[in-house]
């Protein structure tokens, strides 16, 4: 009897363990639900332009990039008031899920970090009934780096790419260091050790801001750009919010986030020319009207070789482009009236004002001249066949 | 599988049940059939779950399994040279945060039990009981965020002094602030894990059999002497049942390991230094949600890892309880 009692618990004990190692076993993969089809337009839907955009109704989907998921919602809130029947979703799977999903008819519209590849462009053109893809440098998010000094955090420290190469890849260590010093004349800099801190998961952030100091850094970092942060070790943080939390965390620190969510955190002022250029939204748009078009760019596909290592004035080169991904034409009606809209409300400066609010996404709303090259292309959308 | 000796009826007391089964006639073979049946489709049912959960891990985890380590290397957060030496490293990980939170927390879970069986007033002791068993409530993603907000800015002192005091031995050196390290991850699972050791060896204790106690108590043995010679050797077994439950929760344990860790792939005993360790449950939370085609085999591979791993410690756990058993005080 008492020996049993060992023997319950121990079963007790090992149910118990199963069960916890199950539970922590069980995601479930297949979280690709092809949502609301597009053949689903009703026979109400007439088959001339409409001009009027409350009258549009039908499903609109998409998917894609995570990080346009908050400018998204804010632009089918946005859009759902001026075209109520429309029902617009949009899943932030990830940028290559999202062509996926897109490529293969199962969205009409996909949001991406990167331009289409070359393959993709090919198949773009059999899903787009013939027609070639749109593709729509909408989100325009400035990265910013923040660092927690509370004394000076209203300062804007100066950096060049190099300095930021060195301090990220740990050579610069202290932040009175004569490097950083020589840039910030005027500015009493502590004797605080920095840590740096990198994102622990993988980001189109961290993609972006390793690709800026790979290209603007004057050699001084030797990684290869990725969305996954290439040094071993150090302090990190999951999401922008962890990011967010570490620097915070301890002073001394610094890292790279979207602009919109640096709060009360200093930002790095970055070295373009001659200048030291602090985060803005008008900077971030300027350095994509300063950056020339990719080769195989044409008037639809307004894909940006961000130059990074810009030294036009007043250019801030440390900014996410994500592209909006449509059809030039569709086999219905509802679909070319729809994604036409909702591609212009995006686009217009309501829509960018909307997105650009700082409890949205805080991105940076696109140049007029940019605008102007964009509505053309919508414009563009037909009917196929 | 779960249970040592399946209840036998022909064990039962015979006399009265048997005399009720037979007057009630058809009515009463009948429901013991039904009862008999449903409990062996439950037992069968776990079985079949976990079947299917290892088949949908294998099948899942097959392309990585089966891709050429180039394959494998072209997933941006892939740095390892093959699969298993991805894997080696976090399963190190899972393991020194398990185990380091198993240290704070089983000596810690022991005072607490044997200060409500045996030295609480009654009525204290009952409402301790209870206060311990709603920390078991919380949910993990609680428990991180309060590490991750709370405990992290409290344990920064701790950690500066003993890395500026104790930092000659390598397990204390290199500390840096904020104290997103393993240690830090293991406090905080150690807190989660806790209530279910103090709960399950606070059971034990009570169970031991009053005479042993009173006999203790007769040779003139102190109340501490009386929990050396009774208390302890008698509940010894159902302790490390419950440390093995708990360690059960700290292995799979996801949100609060990511949300208090700076995460690393090394196989390193630094506690304090960050970037180093990273469990296998954090590791799939962090990367799941851009992962996709072979970037998903990856981490459900390490799933699998976890599972396989799981299944060893449990079984660890049976073979140390079933060979102390024999020599539990209770003989």
């Amino acid at each position: 009897m008492k020996q049993n009692r060992g023997i319950r618990w121990g079963s007790i004990a090992v149910a118990g363990i199963l069960a916890l190692g199950l539970g922590a076993c069980s995601s479930s993969s297949d979280a690709t639900d092809p949502a609301n089809t597009p053949d689903s337009n009703s026979s109400e839907t007439p088959n001339t332009p409409s001009d009027d955009i409350t009258e549009l109704s039908g499903n609109l989907a998409g998917s894609g990039a995570s990080s346009q998921e908050k400018a998204m919602e804010g632009w089918i809130a946005g859009f759902a008031d001026i075209a109520p029947d429309v029902v617009a979703t949009y899943d932030p799977q990830g940028s290559g899920a999202g062509r996926e999903q897109f490529l293969s008819g199962a969205v009409q519209f996909a949001g991406s970090d990167a331009a289409l590849k070359e393959e993709e462009i090919t198949a773009a053109s059999q899903r787009c009934f013939g027609g070639e893809a749109l593709e729509l440098p909408l989100y325009i998010s400035p990265i910013a780096v923040i660092y927690n000094l509370p004394d000076l955090a209203a300062e804007n420290i100066n950096m060049s790419a190099a300095t930021l190469a060195k301090v990220f890849s740990g050579e610069i260590t202290e932040w009175n260091d004569p490097e950083i010093a020589q840039q910030n004349e005027g500015v009493e800099l502590p004797a605080t050790s920095i840590i740096p801190v990198h994102r622990s998961d993988e980001s189109g952030t961290t993609e972006n801001f390793t690709e800026y100091l790979a290209a603007a850094a004057e050699g001084e970092w030797a990684h290869e750009p990725s969305g996954t942060w290439p040094i071993e070790s150090g302090q990190s943080g999951s999401k922008t919010q962890g990011m967010i939390d570490t620097v915070s965390g301890a002073e001394g620190a610094i890292g790279y986030a979207d602009a919109s969510r640096a709060g009360d955190l200093g930002t790095i002022a970055i070295k373009v020319g001659e200048e030291y250029v602090p985060y803005s939204a008008e900077a971030a748009a300027a350095v994509v009207d300063a950056s020339p078009r990719a080769e195989n760019a044409t008037s639809n596909r307004l894909v940006v070789e961000l130059d990074r290592a810009t030294t036009a004035s007043g250019a801030y080169p440390l900014v996410l482009i994500s592209y909006s991904i449509a059809c030039s034409s569709y086999d219905s009606q509802s679909d070319v009236d729809n994604v036409k809209a909702f591609l212009t409300y995006m686009a217009s400066s309501e829509g960018q004002a909307r997105a650009a609010d700082p409890s949205v996404a805080g991105s940076a709303p696109i140049s007029d001249a940019l605008h102007a090259e964009v509505q053309a292309a919508i414009d563009g959308i037909s009917l196929a066949g | 599988m779960l249970t040592d000796n399946p209840p036998k009826v022909s064990k039962r007391p015979a006399g009265r049940d048997r005399v009720e089964l037979f007057a009630s006639g058809n009515k009463g073979r009948w429901g013991s059939r039904i009862f008999s049946g449903l409990s062996h489709g439950a037992g069968i049912f776990i079985l079949i779950v976990l079947a299917a959960v290892a088949a949908f891990l294998v099948k899942e985890a097959w392309p990585a399994i089966t891709a050429p380590t180039e394959e494998l290397q072209q997933i941006s957060w892939f740095k390892a040279d093959s699969l298993m030496g991805y894997i080696a490293p976090l399963v190190f990980g899972t393991l020194l945060s398990s185990i380091l939170a198993l240290v704070i927390a089983v000596p810690l879970s022991i005072g607490i039990a044997l200060f409500i069986s045996h030295y609480a007033p009654r009525r204290l002791a009952q409402s301790l009981g209870y206060i311990i068993d709603l920390l078991a409530a919380i949910p993990s993603v609680v428990y991180g965020l309060w590490g991750a907000l709370w405990l992290l800015p409290i344990l920064d002192p701790v950690f500066k002094w003993l890395t500026n005091n104790l930092g000659f031995i390598p397990l204390f050196a290199d500390y840096q602030a904020p104290a997103k390290n393993v240690l830090a991850a293991s406090t905080v699972l150690a807190v989660m894990i806790l209530p279910i050791i103090t709960a399950v060896s606070r059971e034990v204790f009570l169970q031991t059999p009053r005479l042993h106690e009173e006999a203790a108590l007769a040779l003139g043995a102190t109340r501490w002497e009386l929990i050396r010679m009774a208390v302890l050797p008698f509940g010894r077994s159902g302790v490390i049942s419950a440390a093995m439950l708990g360690l059960g929760r700290a292995l799979g344990e996801t949100m609060a390991v990511l949300m208090v860790i700076s995460p690393g792939f090394l196989f390193s005993f630094f506690l304090l230094k960050p970037g180093q360790h990273q469990t296998i449950a954090a590791n799939i939370a962090a990367q799941f949600p851009e992962a996709s085609g072979l970037s998903v085999s990856v981490l459900i591979a390490t799933g699998l890892a976890l599972f396989v791993f799981t299944f060893l410690v449990n079984m660890a756990a049976r073979a140390i309880i079933a060979r102390r058993k024999d020599f539990s005080g209770a003989n």
